[in-house]
């Protein structure tokens, strides 16, 4: 599915990731834990194209495909979704105006035909309802005056829609209540499928009760230091980081 | 990001080409005989002549206003063309049959036929060809109703008394150095009344179209809705892409009667000139309405081109209770410098007004909202509120605002609140990776932010306005 060779990337002059391998098979939920300023927010920004961040070597494969040639929309068309962190607020273009545009370049892009308003409002709904999202946020500009958790919620809501084949989540749980941090699971865990894959960046072991991964890395210095299975995550929740930071220097 | 902006600035205006029919075309130059040059090709009466020359003679001992936050060379007034009209127009042509069809051509490239069958259910237009008036459809039905809409120079000649009674009645020839030019030299424009009680059955427009090189274009429009009538009006134009500045100086007037209501919403695409502010359209403009008793008033505009725009349409909220609105979008691109706003003059009892500005500056455009508020001392329970929003794409360019309130009443309310934003890098980072291309992106971001003023536009129009935004915006991200 997403296959990360030897990459590296640097944002302003600044080395940030420097050498990162990862694989990720189709299905698998992969865990990314590390301390503040490791690069996991930058790996999402460098794995969806973003300007500003250049990529200085290394390869990722996307479905086979080389993902770094790619403009950052196709890559979304393609079905590579982030999660932010910060999710930015849109004024005045309603979520709906947003979400419509967002799913019909997506199934152009796939070949298939554009909903009608009215099927794409009952589905909208639908994955509104499934994220614990009043209807009324449909009509409210993008993530206008939307708390911190509606916010995340939102992006669930988003990624529902658009049925991508990686999704990235970046610190989904932060900022969230424990009610909040399950609906949001909930929602993850029912995208779950065989054809599906995650990579979860999550600075706390809490979220990955919830989303069970099956891999967890931890980021440090640019590149993926440790890798084992879920109880890796118990093991830094108790010892933090700065033993594996030591080891990956 | 940024950068990928500045580099979308290459703007493409669909209106630019050049219609090839002969005209007459008076030498460049201004003086008492061209303005008597340009009274007797229409026949005028005396009374209109010697109104012309007062305003020449007024005119002569006015400068420039310099005030506007506006920018460009000086303008050499002997050096305009002031009246310029296809040949084949001398004959007068009695029905659309009898027009040259090269002109009609220009209409139909424009999106604008002129065959009634043709037409946009339900909207009369009169179109003019730089200084005269083509064609006016939809006339007999629009007569059933009682509603006058023809050429302002036919108007001279059909109704005397009532062009004679309201022309300058809002906009005096000596109101300001354009308006005062305007009221010497005017050459046409379209004229409009509602009589007692009647709603207009239909939207009236009319498209000016500049196509001459060199001449100026100083149309005349006068609206008067007798008590009780209501009128709704739209206004469209566009100007061929040249080299060299082209002046635009018209005069608007409304007059609404007591309990009358007017909507007037203006579509301004003049030629905006080229990437590297070459040519384009110097639009000076002076529009303005008086509101009687319960009359209301409301301007909408959609201003997307010029090189530079100088416009302020005003209400003079003269009878109790009436009511002025002001709905503007301002949008400026690559050279572009527009100074625009409104006057909201409140002199009766208990008048309201309210003011809604969008500018949205791209490129390395200057876009100012200048805006005066006056409560007199006779306006007791007046209001007012104004809000005036900017949007920046890109950081070449600049937005500025100029509020003036003067009140002279204790029990008038004036509220003003004002926002600027910035289309942001992670905004547009946040469309893309959703699959949404950064063109379409700033397009939805720019409609989002103008949809007030939007929703204001009769419906078929304000399609064409959120289609036109994006016209303009072309090439403003990569
Ligand atoms: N747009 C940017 N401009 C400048 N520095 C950046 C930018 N994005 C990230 N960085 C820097 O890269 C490093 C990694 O940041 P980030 O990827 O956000 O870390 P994390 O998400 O792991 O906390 C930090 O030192 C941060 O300051
Ligand atoms: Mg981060």
């Amino acid at each position: 599915m997403l296959s990360i060779k030897n990459l590296q990337a640097r944002v302003e002059e600044k080395d940030i990731i420097k050498g990162l391998n990862l694989d990720i098979k189709p299905g698998e939920v992969h865990a990314i834990m590390g301390p503040n300023g490791a690069g996991k927010s930058t790996l999402g920004n460098v794995l969806s194209g973003r300007e500003g961040y250049e990529v200085t070597g290394g390869e990722v494969l996307f479905d086979g495909k080389n993902l770094l040639e790619m403009s950052t929309e196709e890559r979304a068309r393609e079905g590579l979704f982030l999660a932010f962190q910060y999710p930015v607020e849109i004024p005045g273009v309603s979520n709906m105006e947003f979400l419509k545009a967002s799913v019909d370049a997506v199934r152009e892009h796939r070949g298939l035909p554009a909903y009608d308003s009215v099927t794409f409002l009952k589905l909208a709904r639908e994955k509104c309802k499934a994220v614990n999202l009043d209807q009324n946020f449909l009509k409210r500009g993008v993530n206008e005056g939307f708390s911190g958790g509606e916010k995340k919620r939102n992006e669930i809501m988003q990624m529902m829609l658009l049925e991508p084949k990686i999704c990235i989540l970046d610190e989904t749980d932060s900022g969230l209540d424990i009610d909040a941090l399950q609906v949001v699971a909930e929602g993850v865990n029912s995208q779950r499928s065989p054809e599906r894959s995650f990579i979860v960046v999550t600075h706390y072991q809490r979220l990955l009760d919830y989303i069970v991964p099956d891999y967890v890395h931890v980021l440090a210095n640019g590149r993926i230091v440790k890798s084992g299975g879920k109880e890796l995550a118990l093991e830094l929740e108790e010892k933090g980081y700065s033993w594996i930071e030591q080891e990956g220097k | 990001m940024s950068e990928q902006i500045n580099e979308y600035i290459k703007n493409e205006y669909a209106a630019g080409f050049v219609t090839d029919v002969e005209s007459e075309t008076l030498p460049p130059g201004l003086n008492e005989d061209v303005v008597r040059f340009i009274s007797a090709k229409k026949g005028e009466p005396e009374w209109l002549l010697e109104w012309r020359l007062k305003a020449f003679r007024a005119w002569s001992e006015m400068t420039e206003p310099t005030w506007a936050h506006v920018k460009y060379p000086k303008i050499n007034f002997q050096d305009v063309s002031y009246y310029s009209a296809p040949k084949s127009m001398d004959s007068k042509p009695k029905s659309l049959d009898e027009v040259d069809p090269e002109l009609l051509k220009t209409y139909e490239k424009l999106g604008i036929p002129l065959h009634e069958q043709a037409i946009l259910a339900g909207v009369a237009v009169d179109v003019v060809f730089d200084s005269v008036s083509v064609a006016t459809t939809f006339k007999t039905k629009l007569a059933e109703a009682g509603v006058i809409f023809m050429p302002i120079s036919e108007a001279v000649h059909k109704h005397p008394e009532l062009v004679q009674k309201y022309m300058g009645s809002v906009v005096p020839q000596k109101d300001n150095f354009y308006a005062a030019l305007n009221s010497a030299v005017f050459s046409d424009g379209s004229f409009v009344y509602i009589p007692k009680g009647v709603r207009c059955p239909m939207e009236l427009s009319t498209y000016f179209r500049i196509n001459e090189a060199k001449t100026g274009q100083f149309e005349r429009t006068l609206i008067i809705a007798d008590e009780g009538s209501h009128v709704s009006y739209l206004e469209g134009c566009t100007a061929p892409m040249r080299d060299e500045n082209q002046l635009h100086a018209a005069v608007v007037e409304l007059v609404a009667l007591d309990n009358a209501q007017i909507k007037y919403s203006t579509v301004q695409n003049w030629y905006p000139g080229d990437a590297e502010g070459k040519g384009g359209i110097y639009n000076f403009v002076t529009k303005r309405a008086v509101a009687h008793t319960n009359a209301k008033v409301s301007w909408t505009q959609v201003e997307t081109g010029s090189a530079v725009t100088w416009k302020y349409p005003s209400c003079v909220l003269k009878g109790d209770n009436s009511v002025g609105e002001f709905y503007s979008v301002a949008l400026t691109n690559n050279y572009q410098q527009a100074d625009t706003g409104t006057k909201m003059i409140h002199i009766g009892k208990n008048t309201t007004s309210t003011i809604i500005s969008k500018g949205i500056s791209a490129g390395k455009s200057q876009n100012a909202y200048r805006g005066l508020v006056r409560m007199n001392p006779s306006a007791a329970g007046a209001r007012n509120y104004t809000q005036c929003d900017s949007l920046l794409i890109g950081d070449q360019c600049a937005a500025h605002t100029f509020p003036y309130i003067e009140s002279k009443h204790p029990s008038a309310v004036v509220e003003h609140e004002a926002t600027t934003s910035k289309v942001s890098d992670e905004q547009l980072f946040l469309c893309q990776q959703r699959g949404i291309d950064m063109e379409k992106a700033v397009s939805m971001i720019v409609n989002g932010f103008c949809k007030e003023v939007f929703k204001e536009l009769p419906m078929e129009f304000a399609v064409e306005a959120g289609k036109l935004l994006e016209v303009s915006l072309e090439g403003s991200v990569g």
